[in-house]
This record gives structure tokens, C-alpha cells and sequence, in this order.
């Protein structure tokens, strides 16, 4: 039996026959995966009408694939609620916080979800998303008529900067952030009071309170050295306020030379003073957001650049009489080109609508849903932030922290900054320049290595044909 | 009858073969095949374009300094765990002090330790990720080493936002994480050498370090031969650890960076580039296989039945 049979042999064999059939198997997947192509799927179309004005087709199912982090997924549910008793169907919803991993198959596949909310830390690139064609232009959305009060068309209800906030590069509008943030320097309006300090207009009266709180034995600011670039809230924004928002224009247009005005040398420099009288809180460097905003709730700190989700994520730990308050932007004085009360504000929590999915124009109509003054107001109420639709928080009663932001921005008028290199250029903003702050903020690096090296990179990002490119519309 | 018998024998491995080719071969077949494109992972078309990608991991300095991390974390970390494993296997089964008719035992209290060895193994990444990023947590007051340091005198350090000390910490991590399942390992094989040879080399006169280094060791050879291949794998991935605990995604200043991170970040955030993405994953997959191939070829010995 041992001549004639050999156990070795077989194995080999059966080897040699795998190694046949495995590029064959490899073959037939490539296959399945290469062969989507823009099928002709049956789309979801019903009759325009003043109720229905962008034609969602009775009882046709729709599917909601939403981030669920910081904001929940409940408010979402809630406008779900309406479309489902609207248009007789049931939405499918799934809520997840890994949103990027379980939608880049679907959007490979040309099976996208139609409607969803693209955020959290896995995100997709929207801009990539958009540059592919895979989003529906929500331009129909805006014209269509608001459901609270016919007369007026969406776009004209909406905060302004939000239309822009969704474009990349063209006049079609791919995303519409939802929610509204408002960014500054937070800080509790009790320890201020309690201690006689005021919130400084200039970079000079900063330094001056920075040495007041250092007497009192607390550091003048925190930040997380994990997110570097919460830093960039108010230093890019700052640049804006001290140069003109032409300024801040041509470095999110990676304009040559863009660093090398003497707006980003003034502000850096105030930077580069800060760290070197050593007015961040020690260990700030190694910090996650969490243990930052503990640090500061606990009055180690007395102020930290962050947007104004802060007031929901810091709620643990900050004592119920923080009374929390966001300050504008400090900037040189007098001869800044935008006046004290200027702030950063941003549309976030992007909504997509999928271009080839089942129901595009449910996807819109969803949206234009969450859009009403009952769905804002919900929003507002239980997630404690700002909508993206103007004026939405009127009559409601605010909580400290979204009452001060609120007001700020209500005082600031027109005198919004946004500064888009870092929803257009994540790697460049967050990464590359967010290590040169951190090095700057411990007192590793120069202000002028800093803006050499902030310089460098944006060429770098410039000439990078990988890197799909976008402009301010002049 | 000959003939029967390959049948039958192929009708049992066709099963297995045809699941490992589909999902493990096939995986790295399309890997590569997705490397020589353009493809953004959103859309089906791709373009096939030559070696371009490969070219551009070349001159990318950070995939090599991403590398570097990864062969750092390789040398330094296998070796740190398997010794320990090695010795707190050895203290816990065999170093303890002689007792009554047994020769061989462990410390005192050796059962309990065991346990508490292995502990880390039952926690999921995220979870040690956490539970480290607040020990290492650099405020004075709050943090567990910090305050532990300043109570020896010690002033506090930054821990993972020191760009000399971050990937030091992540690997002691990875090493915590990692060692209680060595030590059950260990344990395992040590049973298997017969009390036998202690009791000689007892009678002999030898004390614990000439039994672990002369009778211990050698026996186990195999046994560290495959912890070794597994720990290095480990150390080549150490994705979650990094992602999870570095300060600003492979901080500070790009220091702890490894390279399944920089796929990670090519892939999903930095304009979706699958292609380049899975080029890098190739590369990933050359060095794996050398390191295997070396560690298998170097622990090739001549096996002791017993």
C-alpha cells in the first residue's frame, strides 16, 4: 500500500489544482466587481405638486444610512417619522458610527444607500464622492418651496455660508450641513466673574490676562494635543480677522506665497509668545479632546479654541453653574482688517443624497422635512446646537453655552469667517500643518519655521495631481 | 484501486483549498491587481497604470519612516514579550522552591497569576487603548503614571504627545496587551517536557537559571519558534494600537506612524486612494513574508521526541 500510494503526492496535486483554480476564482470576482457600470435602475418618480414639489413617488422605499455619534440619530428618526405617515412607506434607517467602511462597498458596488448623514472620524471624502459623480446636485432642493411657509424657497431660509459649504469647486451644492457651529474661545463666564477678568479684544490684553491667570495659578488656555488642529479654529479664523478674508481665501486656494503675509506673521507671532510664556496648560501636548475639556472644566485652564458642540460633549464633567460663554476672535487691535466681534461659523454634519440611488428624490425630500421649524426646533431642544436654518433658535429657550453663541453670532452680522482648507485639504490642515502647531505650541519650532513648513506643505498639496483641487468662487 | 484513492483524497482537500483560495489567496491576488490602478474604492471603474503607484510609495519619505516604525515595533517587541512570557512562564511552573514530593512547582501563588496574566487577552484593543490612554494621561493630578511618578519624585512626563517617548509607549502596550497569552502558551509547552529530565537535572545540581537556559529553552525551541512568528505579526499590524492611542493620527510630528496606518489613512481620508493604498498593503505583504520565511528557516532544528 506505502509504494503505490504517497500521501505527499496527493497534497501536491491538490495544490497544483488549487493554484489552477484560484486566479480563475479572483478572475470571476474582478469580474462581478468591475461589471456595475450605470444600470438602468428603475427610479423612483411621482407627480410634482404644491405639496409634493419635488414628485416623491407614493409608498416607493427609501433607505437612510446615518452617522449616530455625538448627535444621536434620533432627530433624524423624528423627520423619518413624518416622511413615512407623508408618503406611506417605512424608511429603512440604519445608525452607525462607522459610517466610511460599511458605505465605500455600497458606493462600489453603484448600490448606495439614498440619503445619508457622512460624518464622524470615518467618514468618506465627500469632496472624492462628489468629484466621481456619486452625489445628487441638491440645487432642486433649494428652490423647492419650504414646508412652513410656501412663499419662500429653502435656500433663502438658510444661514449664509451653508450653500457654499456644499459645494466643491462648482455651483452644484452636494451636501447640506445641517448643523450649525459656532467657534471661539470658550470659557466659564462664572470663573471670569469670580476672578474680575474680562474677555480681551486684543492679542496684547490676551497675553496681559494670560499673566493674570497664571497668578491665579491656571493656565490661559488647553488644547488636545490628539486634535492639534483644534488649535486651527481660531488661528486660521485669526489670520482672516487680522488680513481680510482674502487672506484666508488664498491659503484655502494654496495660493503661492500664501503663508508669507504679514497677517499669518502677526498671528503666529502672538502664538509663538504664548507658548514661550508657557500659557498652555503642561501635558496639553498628549491630551485626547475628552481629558482636555475635563482639564478645563475643572478650572485648570480658562479658555480652549473648540466649536460649540462642546457644551453637549463637556456636560459631564462641567458643573452645572459654568456658565459657559464663547469669546470672538482677538486679533492685533484697530488695524485689523475685520472688527472685534468677527467669528468662525461653519454648516457641519454634511447630508448627502445618493445620484444613482433607488430614490433620489425621497432623499430630498427628507431633508427638506428636517428643514421645518418643528424638526429644527427638536434639534435644537435636545441636541443643543444651532440648525443651519436662520434664526431657528428664536423663541426657544437656549442653554448657556448655545444662548452666548447664538447672540455672538447674531452680533457678528456678516462678519463670518470660514476657513475651508480644512474640510477641502483634511491631510494638509489636520495632519501636516496640525504637527507644525503642535511642534509651535511646545515651543519646539519657530513661528517662521512653522509658516516655512506650512508654505512648503500647501505647495507640496498644490502640485499633488492625486489631491482633486478647489477654489473660492471670486 | 490507485486511482479510487486520489478521488478520494482530493473529493476531502477540495473543500478546504477551494476556502482558502477564495479567501485568503484571492484577497492578495486582488490586492495586487488593485494596486496597478487608480481605482478610488467609490466607484467601479479603475485604470490600469503600470508600476505608477509603487514609484510613488518609493519616494514617499513617509512611507519609509512608517516603515522603520514597523521594523522598530518588530525587533523590540517580540523579543520584550516572548521573554517575559518566557520567563513568567518559567517562574510560575517550574522556578518555585521545592515542596513536599513534587520537584517541580511554581512560585507561591502561581495559579492566581496566571490568571491575572492572561487578563489583558480577554480585553478587546479598543478597550486596552482606552484604558492606557487615561494611565498615560499627562496631567499631574489625573494620571495614573503621573501621579505614581510624582509620588517617587518623578517629575510628570507627556507620555504619548512626547515625540521621544510615544512609540516606547505604545509598544510597553502592545507588550502588556500580549504577554498573558505567552505565558499560557509557555505554560502549555512546559507541561509537555517530562519532570524527568528536571528531576536529573535537579540531581545534577543545577539551579533555576542553568534549568531554564540548558533544559527549558531548548525544549521549547518550536514553541517560541511559532510565538515569534505570531508576535511578529502583531508587531507588523499594531494598526489599532496606533490609530487608537497616538496623538494626531501617528503623532506626535508623524513619530509612532506605521504603515497600516499610512494605508489606512491613503485609503479612507486622503482622497480615497485605493490604488496607492493597496500598493502599500503589497509591500506590507513582501515584508510579512520575508520575516516569516527568515524566523521559520532560522528556528529550524532537529526535533527531541519525547
Amino acid at each position: 500500500m506505502g509504494s503505490e500510494f504517497n500521501r505527499r503526492d496527493a497534497i501536491k496535486r491538490a495544490m497544483a489544482i488549487g493554484v489552477v483554480a484560484i486566479p480563475s476564482a479572483s478572475l470571476l470576482s474582478a469580474c462581478a466587481s468591475s461589471s456595475g457600470g450605470d444600470k438602468n435602475k428603475p427610479v423612483a418618480t411621482g407627480t410634482k405638486s404644491a405639496a409634493n414639489p419635488l414628485g416623491v413617488k407614493n409608498g416607493a422605499p427609501l433607505e437612510a444610512f446615518v452617522f449616530k455619534g455625538g448627535f444621536g440619530d434620533d432627530y433624524i428618526k423624528s423627520a423619518e417619522t413624518v416622511y413615512n405617515t407623508t408618503y406611506g412607506t417605512t424608511v429603512k434607517h440604519t445608525g452607525t458610527q462607522g459610517i466610511g467602511p460599511k458605505l465605500q462597498p455600497r458606493f462600489a458596488n453603484n448600490t448606495p444607500p439614498d440619503f445619508m448623514d457622512n460624518s464622524g472620524a470615518d467618514n468618506l471624502d465627500t469632496a472624492a464622492l462628489a468629484k466621481e459623480g456619486k452625489l445628487l446636485d441638491l440645487t432642486p432642493l433649494l428652490d423647492a418651496p419650504t414646508i412652513d411657509d410656501p412663499s419662500k424657497k429653502v435656500r433663502d431660509v438658510l444661514v449664509a455660508g451653508t450653500v457654499e459649504q456644499g459645494q466643491f469647486g462648482s455651483q452644484a451644492m452636494y451636501a447640506l450641513n445641517y448643523a450649525f457651529t459656532v467657534y471661539g474661545s470658550w470659557y466659564s463666564n462664572k470663573l471670569f466673574q469670580e476672578k474680575g477678568w474680562t474677555y480681551p479684544k486684543t492679542f496684547d490684553e490676551m497675553i496681559a490676562l494670560g499673566a493674570k491667570t497664571k497668578a491665579a495659578g491656571i493656565a490661559l488656555f488647553t488644547y488636545p494635543g490628539k486634535y492639534p488642529y483644534y488649535v486651527h479654529f481660531d488661528l486660521l479664523a485669526q489670520i482672516g480677522k487680522v488680513g481680510g478674508k482674502e487672506v484666508l481665501n488664498a491659503i484655502d486656494d494654496l495660493e503661492d506665497g500664501a503663508f508669507q503675509v504679514d497677517a499669518v506673521k502677526t498671528v503666529l507671532a502672538y502664538y509663538e509668545e504664548l507658548a514661550a510664556k508657557k500659557y498652555f496648560l503642561a501635558g496639553s501636548e498628549g491630551k485626547t479632546h475628552i481629558q482636555m475639556q475635563t482639564d478645563w472644566t475643572k478650572g485648570k485652564a480658562a479658555l480652549v479654541a473648540d466649536g460649540s458642540w462642546v457644551e453637549n460633549e463637556a456636560a459631564p464633567t462641567m458643573p452645572k453653574d459654568f456658565d459657559l460663554a464663547v469669546g470672538p476672535l482677538v486679533g492685533a487691535g484697530d488695524s485689523d482688517k475685520m472688527p472685534f466681534g468677527t467669528l468662525y461659523a461653519a454648516a457641519g454634519e454634511p447630508f448627502i443624497v445618493a445620484a444613482n440611488g433607488k430614490n433620489p428624490a425621497g432623499g430630498m425630500e427628507l431633508l427638506r422635512i428636517m428643514l421645518a421649524k418643528k424638526q429644527t426646533d427638536n434639534f435644537t431642544n435636545t441636541i443643543k446646537s444651532l440648525t443651519c436654518v436662520a434664526n431657528s433658535a428664536e423663541g426657544l429657550t437656549l442653554t448657556p453655552g448655545l444662548a452666548s453663541a447664538n447672540t455672538a453670532l447674531k452680533a457678528a452680522g456678516s462678519n463670518v469667517l470660514n476657513a475651508r482648507i480644512q474640510d477641502w485639504y483634511k491631510k494638509l490642515n489636520n495632519e501636516t500643518i496640525g504637527n507644525l502647531t503642535a511642534q509651535l505650541l511646545t515651543g519646539d519650532i519657530t513661528a517662521a519655521k512653522w509658516i516655512e513648513g506650512a508654505q512648503k506643505a500647501s505647495d507640496a498639496t498644490k502640485k499633488d495631481s492625486s489631491v482633486p483641487k478647489f477654489k473660492h468662487s471670486a | 484501486m490507485r486511482h479510487g484513492k486520489y478521488r478520494f483524497i482530493i473529493g476531502f482537500l477540495a473543500i478546504p483549498l477551494a476556502l482558502y483560495g477564495v479567501l485568503v489567496i484571492s484577497p492578495f491576488v486582488q490586492d495586487f491587481q488593485i494596486s496597478l490602478t487608480d481605482w478610488t474604492g467609490l466607484t467601479p471603474d479603475k485604470h490600469y497604470i503600470g508600476f505608477e503607484n509603487y514609484r510613488k510609495i518609493i519616494h514617499n519619505h513617509l512611507f519609509w519612516q512608517s516603515l522603520w516604525h514597523n521594523v522598530l515595533l518588530l525587533l523590540i517587541v517580540p523579543v520584550v514579550t516572548l521573554a517575559l512570557g518566557l520567563f513568567f512562564a518559567f517562574m510560575l511552573n517550574v522556578g518555585g522552591r521545592r515542596k513536599g514530593s513534587a520537584s517541580v512547582a511554581g512560585v507561591w501563588g502561581s495559579g492566581g497569576y496566571k490568571i491575572i496574566f492572561f487578563f489583558p487577552q480577554v480585553l478587546s484593543v479598543a478597550v486596552i487603548a482606552i484604558l492606557w490612554q487615561q494611565i498615560y494621561n499627562p496631567d499631574p493630578d489625573e494620571g495614573l503614571l503621573n501621579v505614581l511618578l510624582k509620588g517617587v519624585g518623578i517629575g510628570g512626563q507627556t507620555w504619548l504627545g512626547d515625540p521621544k517617548l510615544a512609540l516606547a509607549c505604545i509598544m510597553a502596550v502592545m507588550v502588556w496587551a500580549n504577554v498573558g497569552f505567552y505565558v499560557v502558551l509557555f505554560s502549555a509547552g512546559m507541561a509537555s517536557i517530562p519532570t524527568e529530565i528536571y528531576e536529573a537535572s535537579l540531581l545534577d545540581g543545577a539551579n533555576r537559571s542553568t534549568t531554564f537556559f540548558r533544559v527549558t529553552l531548548p525544549l521549547l525551541a518550536d514553541t517560541v519558534a511559532t510565538g515569534w512568528v505570531y508576535m511578529g505579526i502583531i508587531a507588523m499590524d499594531a494598526f489599532a494600537y496606533v490609530q487608537l492611542m497616538s496623538v494626531n493620527d501617528g503623532g506626535p510630528n508623524e513619530k509612532t506612524d506605521v504603515v497600516p496606518l499610512l494605508l489606512f489613512k491613503t485609503a479612507f481620508r486622503d482622497n480615497s486612494q485605493y490604488g496607492l493604498a493597496a500598493a502599500m498593503g503589497v509591500a506590507m505583504l513582501i515584508v510579512t513574508l520575508v520575516f516569516a520565511a527568515l524566523t521559520l528557516r532560522l528556528a529550524r532544528r532537529d526535533r527531541l521526541e519525547f
